[in-house]
């Protein structure tokens, strides 16, 4: 069946509104909330810090420990058992992997820089969500970054290539087709990637084109909840 | 915590000072906001201590009544201290403080007669309704206990039934009823430290207390929970003084709640 008409009445192109703002976590090194839609996660870095157990240190440069999870009532079901679970080991994994390649941790020889994402309210898009967050909280942490991160996710709704698709859109007809992305935008690179369902080649370029510009569209906001915590060189 | 650091806060505490320019029985700027999860939970609150911020959250459950009471629904409360929330804290299963809040809390609820469990039964020896009360820490800047109980009952006001369909919950439909909630059973946490009583304390406050006292208190006064913690002992008339401190102090707590 067609898909003329997004289920929220936005364009196929059109993010749901989103906002940034750091500093939220004032007893950790840095911080950030990312919401966009429904979904919000909070990201806070501690460290760097020593790592134990030793086996774990890496002699020449920092490792980076992110953890993501989803507090119990904030699931569209039942209850999500507190814990980890196999769902949320994978994507604090994929988070990390996303993170990582804008990173100069070559100072950090020996410790660990530990990012912890808390998804608070969830509506689809949580993972990308939660790298947002987590981009700007490094920052903010003052950890040494090439480029910020930006995550948004695309796919493929009733045969319409649409950007950021909500919980409804990721159900519709059973089979909507969801791709997570990270860019670091200012190379154009990705660094996460992830897809399930079906689609053609040029399908899928053109998703990436569209998800870089959402990406884009999210980057502006971050670097502005960054300059706004840091404006006037109020630097708590 | 060096005797140098503890001597000095004795001292300090006997010129009538605290580490911030507070009272003894002064708590620092409290804010209560309710529906922070709205599109997940059945019920969620944020609150803040000052620093502190905890948020809590409900989500409702079919189950079966237990055997010895086929008649009433339960409550299930579960915190944990999130490594987020301080760097002090670590991944992995609730800490034996987490527990030790949680349970207290639970206890001011279930025997505080904050909610009522006969009303939470949906068919007697079938079917009740399970409230799960989960309670996180995002930034701890010291008096977790009193924060956690605050956003407990406060996620409980605002809680709303989902629709039931084939004895299970309907989450995408919410109704418009409320929980039974009969009582607000609050708890209020106060320090002993040296022979100085002190509420809401700060993160370095907490490191210097000999002991504490938790007191569920209801709206009339009467209590519903004790806890005693800290390593030191306390006499009948520390007790008599905290509890009255406690009594005078839930009295304020409550107006967060109206």
């Amino acid at each position: 069946m067609a898909y003329e008409k997004r289920i929220d009445g936005r364009k196929f192109d059109e993010l749901r509104p989103f906002e940034a703002k750091v500093g939220v976590v004032p007893r950790a090194a840095g911080s950030a909330m990312f919401k966009i839609g429904k979904t919000i996660a909070v990201a806070a870095v501690h460290g760097p810090r020593e790592l134990y157990p030793q086996v774990f240190q890496n002699p020449t440069r920092g490792v980076l420990r992110c953890n993501y999870n989803m507090l119990p009532f904030s699931g569209s079901g039942d209850r999500v058992r507190p814990g980890p679970s196999r769902r949320s080991k994978e994507i604090s994994l994929v988070t990390e992997k996303a993170l990582l390649p804008l990173l100069d941790l070559s100072a950090y020889a020996g410790s660990v820089i530990d990012v912890y994402i808390e998804l608070i309210q969830t509506d689809a898009g949580t993972r990308c969500a939660g790298i947002c967050a987590a981009a700007m909280a490094l920052a903010d942490a003052g950890i040494p970054m090439k480029d910020l991160v930006s995550s948004v996710a695309v796919g493929r709704v009733g045969g319409k290539i649409v950007l950021d698709l909500n919980k409804e859109e990721e159900d519709y007809e059973g089979h909507a087709t969801d791709i997570a992305t990270a860019f670091a935008t200012r190379n154009g690179q990705l660094t996460l990637l992830q897809m399930d369902g079906f689609l053609t080649k040029e399908e899928l370029k053109k998703a990436l084109e569209l998800a870089k510009k959402g990406c884009e569209m999210i980057k502006e906001v971050q670097i502005k909840a960054l300059k706004e915590k840091y404006k006037g060189g109020n630097n708590e | 915590m060096s005797n140098i650091e503890r001597d000095y806060y004795l001292q300090l505490l006997s010129k009538g000072f605290r580490l911030d320019e507070r009272k003894f029985e002064e708590y620092r700027p409290i804010t209560v906001e309710y529906s922070i999860s709205a599109k997940s939970a059945e019920g969620s609150a944020r609150v803040r201590i000052g620093g502190t911020e905890v948020v809590a959250g409900i989500k409702l459950e079919v189950g079966e009544p237990y055997e010895d009471n086929p008649d009433e629904g339960t409550i299930m409360v579960n915190m944990e201290l999130l490594p987020m929330s301080n760097p002090d804290f670590e991944s992995g299963p609730p800490s034996i403080h987490s527990i030790e809040i949680a349970r207290v809390i639970d206890r001011a609820i279930r025997e505080g007669k904050g909610l009522n469990f006969k009303k939470l039964c949906i068919r007697k020896g079938e079917k009740m309704w399970i409230v799960l009360i989960d309670i996180y820490p995002l930034n701890d800047e010291g008096n977790l206990f009193d924060a956690a109980s605050l956003a407990a009952l406060a996620a409980l006001k605002d809680a709303r039934f989902p629709a039931i369909v084939n004895d299970k919950a309907d989450y995408k439909e919410k109704t418009q009823q409320k929980l039974p909630l009969e009582a607000l059973p609050l708890s209020c946490t106060i320090l002993k430290v040296g022979d100085f009583f002190l509420v809401d304390p700060l993160s370095e406050e907490e490191k210097f207390l000999d002991a504490r006292l938790t007191v569920g208190v209801l709206e009339d006064g009467s209590l519903c929970s004790l806890q005693k913690g800290g390593d030191a002992s306390l006499s009948v008339e520390d007790i008599d003084t905290m509890v009255e401190l406690a009594i005078k102090k839930t009295k304020e707590l409550r107006k967060f709640l109206k």
